[in-house]
C-alpha cells in the first residue's frame, strides 16, 4: 500500500519525485524558517495508482497517440484535453484511496478552507517554469469537494497548454504524473509576486501587489501596483500605480471579484517598510534556493506568508512558425471576453458588413484596365486587414466557447463532453438561415412541377417572377455561393442546380431541438444560486456568443473575399482574352502587373507533380480523426477539392474536404455526413454537422487525399473514425 | 519520405524485430490458427514459414492456399493500445519449388538458424505466401492496406 500524502516537515532531500516542485519548495522554505501555510503533499505516486488502478492511463495515452502531436491543431489539443478532463471528472477515486486520502486531510485541516494548488514532477525545476499551466483551487471546502479538486488538479497535467509545453521541453508525455498541495487558505488582506530578479533587467528586483487574494493578479484579472527594486545597492528605483477598482476575494464558496472600498482605491497596497519586508523574502529565498526567485506571498493581519516559489526562468524558445502557443497564450479571463464581444458585435462585424457592401457597389466590369488593377490592389488590402482581424480579435473569442465548456462540463459532468455544444446553438447561425431559404425554394420546386421542368430545361424566360426573384434575392444576400465557379450567370445556373438536386432528394432532416436545449438550459443553471447564478446566466450568454461568432465571422470574411475574388476574376478574365493564355493559376500581384503593362507576360502558378508510378499501391482502409457529430452514416464520397466540385454534389453523398468552409456548407443539407482535414469540434464543419445532426469526423489527416470521389464510405461519428471501402486503385499519396 | 516508403519502412522494421507470425488457414468447415516462424523477403513481396506435411494446417493449406498472416509487436501490456503495430498480410501459399529453393532457404534460415534441422527433415515443406495486400493497424484503429503490385 503506498503512502498517498506526507507532511510539509517530513519532506527529505530526495522526495522531490514525489511530491513536485511546488511541495518541494514549499518544505524548503519552511526549512529555511519563512512563514508558510500549513500545508499536506498528496504525491505522484497517489496519482500513479488513481491512474492505473481505473485504467485511466492507457485511455488518457490512447488518446494523445490517435494522431502525431506535430499534426494537431491547437483546436485538436484543447479538444483531446477536455476529453481527457472529462476523464478524471467521470473516474471516481477508488474507495480504498479514498478512505487513506480521507484520513490524512481530516487530519492536517479539519473543516477550515484550503487552496489545492498543482505540483507537476518536472515543474520549477530551474529548467521547466510550469507557472499558470496547471490549475489551482483556492477557497475549497469539505472532505469531498477537496477529493473533488484534487481529480481536477490532476486532469490538469493534460491541459492544451500543459501538453504542448511539455512537448516543446521534449519532456515524456508517458511518464507525465503530478503530485497536489493541499495547502490551509491563507486569506490575506494583501498579496502579490515579487521577482527577486527582473526578468527584463537583471540588475533589479520587482513586487507585483493587489489588494485581496493573490489569484486575482495571477490570472490577469486584477491591475497591481508595482515596484523596482536595484538589487545592489537595494534602493528604490520606481513605483508604478495601478489603477485600483477591484479586489479578488474568497465567497461563499470560491472566489468572486468585488469593488474595492472607497478607502483603500486611493492608498497603494503595501506601504514602505512591507515593501522592503517583501523584497527581503525574495532575497532570503535565493539564498535557500541558490538561484534568484520568483515568489507569491500575502500579507495576514501583519504576517508575511510565502505561498510559493519557483526559479525565474527564461522564456520558452521563440517558434515563430509554430502559431500554436500563440493560441493557447489567448486564454482571456471573463472581464476581458466580454469586452472583445462588445468591440466585435458593435464595431467590427458592423464595419465589415459596410466595407463588403461598399465593394459591391463597384462594378469591376465597368472599370478601365487601370482602374481595375488598382481595384484589386484595394481589394486585396480591404481583405488582408480583415483577415489580420480575424485572427488577431475573432479566433481569440473562441474562448468563450471554451470557458463555457470547461464549466458546463465541471458542473455537469456529462457523459458526452461535448454537450455543451448543443445548449451553445441557442441563436440562428447566418449559414443555417441560409441553407432554409434553399429549402424553402426547394420546396416550391418540388409543389410546381412545371416549374422545375422549365428550370431542369433551362427555360429561364418562362419561369415564375416571383421565383426568379427568390433567386435574386438569394443571391444578393448571400452574394454568390458559388464564388470560385466562374461568372454570376455560373453561379446562378449552379444554384438552380442545386435546388433541383434537393427538389429531387425530397426535405431535409430538420434539427429541431429546442425543447431539449431549453431543458439542458434549466439543468445547467439550476446548479447555481445567488451571484453565481448571474455569472452562470452571463457566461451561457458569452458562449454563446462566441459559438456563432465562429460561424458568422466566416460568412462576413466571405463576403469580403467574395468581392476580391470578382474583381480578380475580371482581371485574369481580361488577361486571358488578350493574350491568350491560361490565366486560372495567375496570383493577384502578376494580374495587377499584367492589367498595369500590356506587354508584360504573367507568371503562373505551379501545376500539381507529375505522378510518379511505384511498386505498391497504398488504400486508406480506417481512418482516425476526432469525433465531432455522433451517429453512422453511410454514402458515396464526394471529395471537394476545388468549389466547384460542390457544383456535382450528390443528394446521400459524404462531403469530405480539406477545410469546410461556412461559404461551402450549401451543400450540406444534401450530405450523408462530413469528414474534414482540418480537427476540432469547434470548427465549422462540425458546428454546422451538429446542427443538421450529421455524422462527422473531423482531423482526419490527409483526408482529401486518402479518399476518392466514389469510396464507399462509413462515417463513425461516435469513435471518430472512417471506413473506407474501394475494391482496387490507390489513393493520391 | 512518402506515405508508402514509411509503411515498408515500418514494415520491414516489424519483420526484424518479431520471429514468430499468426497462420490462419481454413478447410471446408473451420478455420484454424498456428504460430509459425516466418521471414519475409527483401521486397516485402513473400512471406516464408515451413511446417511438416502431418498438419492439420498443411491439409488445410493443401485443400485451400488462400491464407492470412498476422505479425504484431505487441508486449502483453496495457500500453499496446497505443504503441503496437499489427499487420496482416493475405495472400496464396504454395510450397518453394527447387528452382528458388536455395535462394529462400538460406533467406529463410537466416533468421532462424536453429531450425536448420527441422527444415531439412524429409516430410518438412518450405511454403511462400506470395502476398496480395498488408493491412497494417497501428494506432489502435488506424488501417491502411498496402498491395504490392
Amino acid at each position: 500500500m503506498i503512502n498517498p500524502a506526507i507532511e510539509l516537515q517530513t519532506v527529505g532531500p530526495n522526495d522531490r519525485n514525489r511530491v513536485g516542485g511546488k511541495g518541494f519548495s514549499l518544505a524548503q522554505l519552511k526549512r529555511g524558517g519563512i512563514l508558510v501555510p500549513n500545508a499536506i503533499l498528496i504525491t505522484s505516486d497517489t496519482y500513479a495508482s488513481y491512474v492505473s488502478s481505473t485504467g485511466l492511463r492507457e485511455q488518457i495515452l490512447l488518446e494523445l497517440s490517435r494522431k502525431d502531436f506535430q499534426d494537431m491543431r491547437w483546436e485538436e489539443m484543447w479538444d483531446a484535453s477536455l476529453r481527457i478532463r472529462n476523464m478524471f471528472l467521470k473516474t471516481a477515486i477508488p474507495p480504498e484511496l479514498v478512505a487513506q486520502l480521507k484520513r490524512v486531510i481530516a487530519s492536517g485541516f479539519k473543516s477550515s478552507a484550503v487552496v489545492v494548488r498543482s505540483s507537476a514532477l518536472d515543474e520549477d525545476s530551474g529548467i521547466a517554469s510550469f507557472a499558470g499551466l496547471h490549475e489551482s483551487y483556492v477557497n475549497v471546502r469539505g472532505i469531498d469537494s477537496i477529493l473533488d479538486h484534487i481529480r481536477l488538479v490532476w486532469a490538469s497535467l493534460w491541459s492544451d497548454r500543459a501538453l504542448l509545453y511539455r512537448q516543446e521541453l521534449r519532456l515524456d508525455v508517458e511518464r507525465s504524473a503530478m503530485a497536489v498541495v493541499v495547502q490551509e487558505l491563507v486569506e490575506g488582506e494583501k498579496s502579490g509576486v515579487v521577482f527577486g530578479k527582473h526578468p527584463m533587467d537583471e540588475s533589479q528586483a520587482v513586487i507585483e501587489a493587489v489588494y485581496g487574494l493573490n489569484q486575482g493578479l495571477v490570472d490577469g484579472i486584477v491591475e497591481p501596483d508595482r515596484w523596482v527594486l536595484d538589487r545592489k545597492t537595494r534602493k528604490l528605483v520606481s513605483h508604478a500605480t495601478a489603477t485600483r477598482n477591484k479586489a479578488l476575494v474568497t465567497s461563499r464558496e470560491g472566489v468572486s471579484l468585488e469593488p474595492l472600498p472607497a478607502g483603500k482605491l486611493s492608498g497603494a497596497p503595501l506601504n514602505s517598510e512591507e515593501v522592503t519586508e517583501v523584497f527581503l523574502l525574495a532575497f532570503r529565498a535565493e539564498e535557500i534556493f541558490g538561484s534568484p526567485q520568483d515568489v507569491e506571498w500575502t500579507f495576514r493581519q501583519g504576517a508575511l506568508y510565502a505561498l510559493q516559489s519557483r526559479p525565474i526562468t527564461t522564456a520558452s524558445p521563440d517558434q515563430r512558425d509554430d502559431k500554436r502557443p500563440w493560441y493557447l497564450s489567448l486564454r482571456r479571463s471573463f472581464e476581458n471576453l466580454k469586452a472583445l464581444r462588445e468591440k466585435i458585435e458593435h464595431d467590427l462585424i458592423p464595419r465589415m458588413v459596410r466595407e463588403a457592401n461598399a465593394l459591391a457597389e463597384r462594378d469591376p466590369k465597368a472599370l478601365a484596365d487601370s482602374e481595375l488593377a488598382e481595384e484589386i490592389a484595394r481589394r486585396s488590402s480591404i481583405h488582408k486587414r480583415w483577415t489580420d482581424v480575424y485572427w488577431t480579435e475573432f479566433i481569440p473569442f473562441a474562448h468563450g466557447a471554451r470557458l463555457f465548456g470547461q464549466v458546463y462540463n465541471d458542473v455537469m459532468r456529462p457523459s458526452d463532453p461535448y454537450e455543451f455544444v448543443d445548449l451553445l446553438r441557442g441563436s440562428e447561425l447566418a449559414s443555417v438561415e441560409r441553407n432554409r431559404m434553399l429549402e424553402e425554394m426547394a420546396a416550391s420546386l418540388r409543389a410546381d412541377h412545371a416549374l422545375a421542368e422549365e428550370l431542369r430545361n433551362e427555360d429561364y424566360a418562362r419561369c415564375d417572377e416571383d421565383f426568379v426573384r427568390k433567386i435574386e434575392d438569394f443571391l444578393e444576400k448571400f452574394g454568390n455561393i458559388f464564388v470560385g465557379t466562374g461568372s454570376p450567370q455560373q453561379g446562378r445556373k449552379a444554384l438552380i442546380k442545386l435546388l433541383l438536386e434537393m427538389t429531387d432528394r425530397g426535405r431535409a432532416k430538420s434539427q429541431s431541438r429546442s425543447g431539449s436545449i431549453t431543458l439542458l438550459e434549466e439543468n445547467f443553471l439550476s446548479q447555481f444560486e445567488g451571484d453565481q447564478r448571474t455569472y452562470a446566466v452571463e457566461l451561457l450568454e458569452l458562449g454563446r456568443a462566441s459559438y456563432r461568432l465562429r460561424d458568422d465571422d466566416n460568412i462576413y470574411l466571405g463576403r469580403i473575399e467574395a468581392q476580391l475574388f470578382l474583381a480578380l476574376q475580371e482581371g485574369k478574365s481580361r488577361i486571358g482574352t488578350r493574350s491568350g493564355i491560361d490565366a486560372a493559376n495567375i496570383d493577384a500581384q502578376e494580374v495587377i502587373k499584367a492589367l498595369t503593362d500590356v506587354g508584360y507576360t504573367p507568371v503562373s502558378g505551379d501545376a500539381a507533380p507529375p505522378k510518379t508510378k511505384r511498386g505498391f499501391q497504398l488504400t486508406a482502409r480506417q481512418i482516425l480523426g476526432q469525433p465531432a457529430g455522433p451517429g453512422i452514416a453511410t454514402g458515396k464520397a464526394r471529395v471537394i477539392a476545388h468549389l466547384s466540385d460542390l457544383m456535382d454534389f450528390r443528394a446521400g453523398e459524404v462531403l469530405v474536404c480539406d477545410a469546410l468552409d461556412p461559404n461551402m456548407t450549401f451543400v450540406v443539407p444534401l450530405a450523408a455526413g462530413i469528414v474534414e482535414r482540418r480537427g476540432g469540434m469547434l470548427i465549422h464543419g462540425a458546428i454546422i454537422a451538429r446542427e443538421y445532426g450529421l455524422p462527422c469526423v473531423t482531423g482526419v489527416t490527409d483526408a482529401t487525399l486518402l479518399i476518392q470521389t466514389g469510396d464507399q464510405l462509413t462515417v463513425d461519428g461516435y469513435l471518430g473514425i472512417v471506413i473506407i471501402s474501394r475494391e482496387n486503385g490507390s489513393s493520391n499519396l | 519520405m512518402t506515405e508508402i516508403a514509411k509503411l515498408k519502412k515500418q514494415l520491414k522494421e516489424l519483420f526484424a524485430s518479431q520471429k514468430l507470425a499468426v497462420l490462419a488457414t481454413h478447410n471446408e468447415k473451420q478455420s484454424y490458427a498456428s504460430l509459425v516462424a516466418f521471414a519475409s523477403t527483401a521486397d516485402l513481396k513473400q512471406l516464408l514459414f515451413a511446417t511438416t506435411r502431418a498438419t492439420r494446417k498443411y491439409a488445410n493449406l493443401a485443400a485451400n492456399p488462400n491464407v492470412a498472416l498476422l505479425i504484431d509487436n505487441r508486449s502483453n501490456r496495457e500500453t499496446d493500445f497505443h504503441k503496437a503495430v499489427a499487420a496482416t498480410a493475405t495472400g496464396k501459399t504454395t510450397e518453394v519449388g527447387t528452382r528458388e529453393r536455395t535462394r529462400l532457404l538460406k533467406l529463410y534460415l537466416g533468421k532462424h538458424p536453429h531450425l536448420r534441422e527441422f527444415v531439412s527433415s524429409p516430410n518438412c515443406a518450405l511454403l511462400k505466401v506470395k502476398v496480395d495486400s498488408y493491412f497494417v493497424v497501428n494506432r489502435f484503429q488506424n488501417v491502411m492496406e498496402l498491395r504490392p503490385r
